[in-house]
């Protein structure tokens, strides 16, 4: 049986650098000090909520672009994506920096669909540069999704906090010293009938169980092999019923298995179960796993990417939350 | 004396918990569960069961919001009497109207004082 789903890249691109920026609260994060720009004001003084999102996306790709000496014209294109409808801010982000443009959304999954795509368009020839990424805003996302924070609403333990942060990555041809794509495992949607938007770590655990198997059967590979295999935004809550869900799988549940979504606000408990967003796994990547990749601390990681795939209309007409998990392999030679 | 404050303490958390285990168990969103409460309370007074509660519980019975719904049909039916069917409606904001009216002065009030920031 040809197995699907599965993708492995020819030639390896590379992650030739990032850009990382991240709002106010974000300084509570363990791994601050490797974000690139932080701003002192949840909105980055552009006055609305969506605007000073798009912003954090503007400078996160400038950043990105900056590191490999190129200007927006340089790159050939920006695959990104965010939560709020329509993904307006990625839409106004594209409009500023003029790379031609193709938004995303596999909601928090997104830092991994785009990374998957970049590779793709850079091992078929296309691209030179591409800039893929995602990243959140947690008042506009809140707003959206839950009760605008002004109202004030209590949250349960299982609840997650939407983080402010944009990470992205430029992928180009293989570069020897960088971290390359190797392949990757597109997930498939399980929706296990959960519906309480307050609890989505648990609604995304099993997708994330589902991608992990299927990227050890389809690639060939062992736990063992990677020195870490990250998950996006599942939580306390969501990542524990992963790792149990793993272990029923029959894989041996390592310290090599890490949780952005848990991690990213250390241990703080007014983040309750922990970060979300399409922010949240993006930074962590293009951050944390990333510079541990370059110290040479890790030298092959599996990242897979949650993303819950609901929409305010569709929760709030009882209906159940679709969620997906994609992952993607990475190397250091 | 010190009697009033326990009674009033516990019945008034008594109808807190039912608004919370509303919240948490039966996973009612704030705005159902506020109105429940306030449909509550009318129905209670309707049965003639709050007056007796605010006589027992004092503030522990008219802080909560409860006591709405209470005033809701206490003013309905203290103007039915007087005015028949019409004071039905004439009389349901009648004692309520200060509630009311103090809610919307102390939340336009505090809307200049303070700009809402969304962050802990």
């Amino acid at each position: 049986m040809v197995a699907r789903g599965l993708l492995t890249f020819k030639t390896n691109p590379s992650i030739a650098s990032t850009g990382v920026t991240a709002g106010p609260l974000e300084k509570k994060s363990p791994f601050v000090s490797l974000f690139d720009k932080m701003y002192d004001e949840e909105q980055s003084g552009a006055g609305t909520n969506e605007q000073g999102h798009a912003k954090m996306m503007e400078d996160a790709c400038m950043i990105a672009l900056s590191k490999v000496d190129s200007v927006p014209e340089d790159a050939d294109f920006l695959l990104i994506g965010d939560l709020v409808n329509q993904m307006t801010p990625s839409n106004f982000c594209a409009a500023t920096v003029g790379i031609p443009y193709m938004g995303m959304f596999s909601a928090c999954a997104t830092s991994v669909s785009t990374l998957i795509t970049a590779a793709l368009l850079t091992d078929s020839g296309f691209s030179k540069i591409a800039i893929a990424g995602a990243g959140s805003q947690h008042n506009a996302v809140e707003r959206q999704f839950r009760y605008p924070i002004e109202y004030g609403s209590q949250k349960p333990e299982t609840s997650q906090w939407t983080v402010t942060a944009v990470g992205v990555a430029a992928v180009t041809p293989n570069k020897k010293g960088m971290p390359s794509i190797v392949c990757a495992t597109i997930g498939s949607v399980v929706d296990l009938g959960m519906t309480d938007p307050l609890n989505m770590g648990a609604a995304m655990a099993p997708a994330a169980a589902d991608t992990l198997q299927r990227h050890l059967d389809g690639h060939g590979t062992k736990i063992t092999d990677y020195d870490c295999i990250m998950t996006g935004d599942l939580g306390k809550t969501g990542f524990e019923l992963y790792k149990t869900l793993a272990s029923n799988n029959g894989i041996d549940v390592t310290e090599n298995f890490r949780d952005a979504g848990e991690e990213f606000y250390g241990e703080d408990p007014s983040f309750f179960a922990g970060a979300s967003g399409a922010g949240c796994s993006s930074t962590v990547y293009f951050s944390e796993i990333y510079a541990k990749m370059l110290q040479g601390e890790y030298k092959r990681v599996l990242l897979i990417a949650t993303g819950a795939l609901l929409s305010p209309l569709s929760f709030q007409q009882g209906d159940t939350i679709p969620c997906i998990a994609h992952a993607v392999e990475l190397t250091m030679k | 004396m010190i009697s009033i404050f326990i009674t009033a303490f516990v019945v008034g958390g008594l109808i807190c918990v039912v608004g919370q285990l509303l919240f948490d168990v039966a996973k009612l969103t704030p705005a159902h569960t506020l109105c429940l409460l306030v449909v509550i309370g009318s129905v209670l007074d309707g049965l003639g069961l709050y007056e007796p509660l605010i006589d027992f519980a004092g503030a522990g019975a008219t802080i909560p919001i409860t006591s709405f719904g209470n005033s809701l049909t206490h003013g309905a039916m203290a103007e039915a009497e007087k005015h028949g069917l019409i004071g039905v409606l004439t009389g349901m904001f009648e004692v309520t109207s200060s509630g009311i009216s103090s809610a919307i002065i102390f939340g336009f009030i505090a809307s200049f004082l303070f700009k809402p920031k969304g962050t802990i």
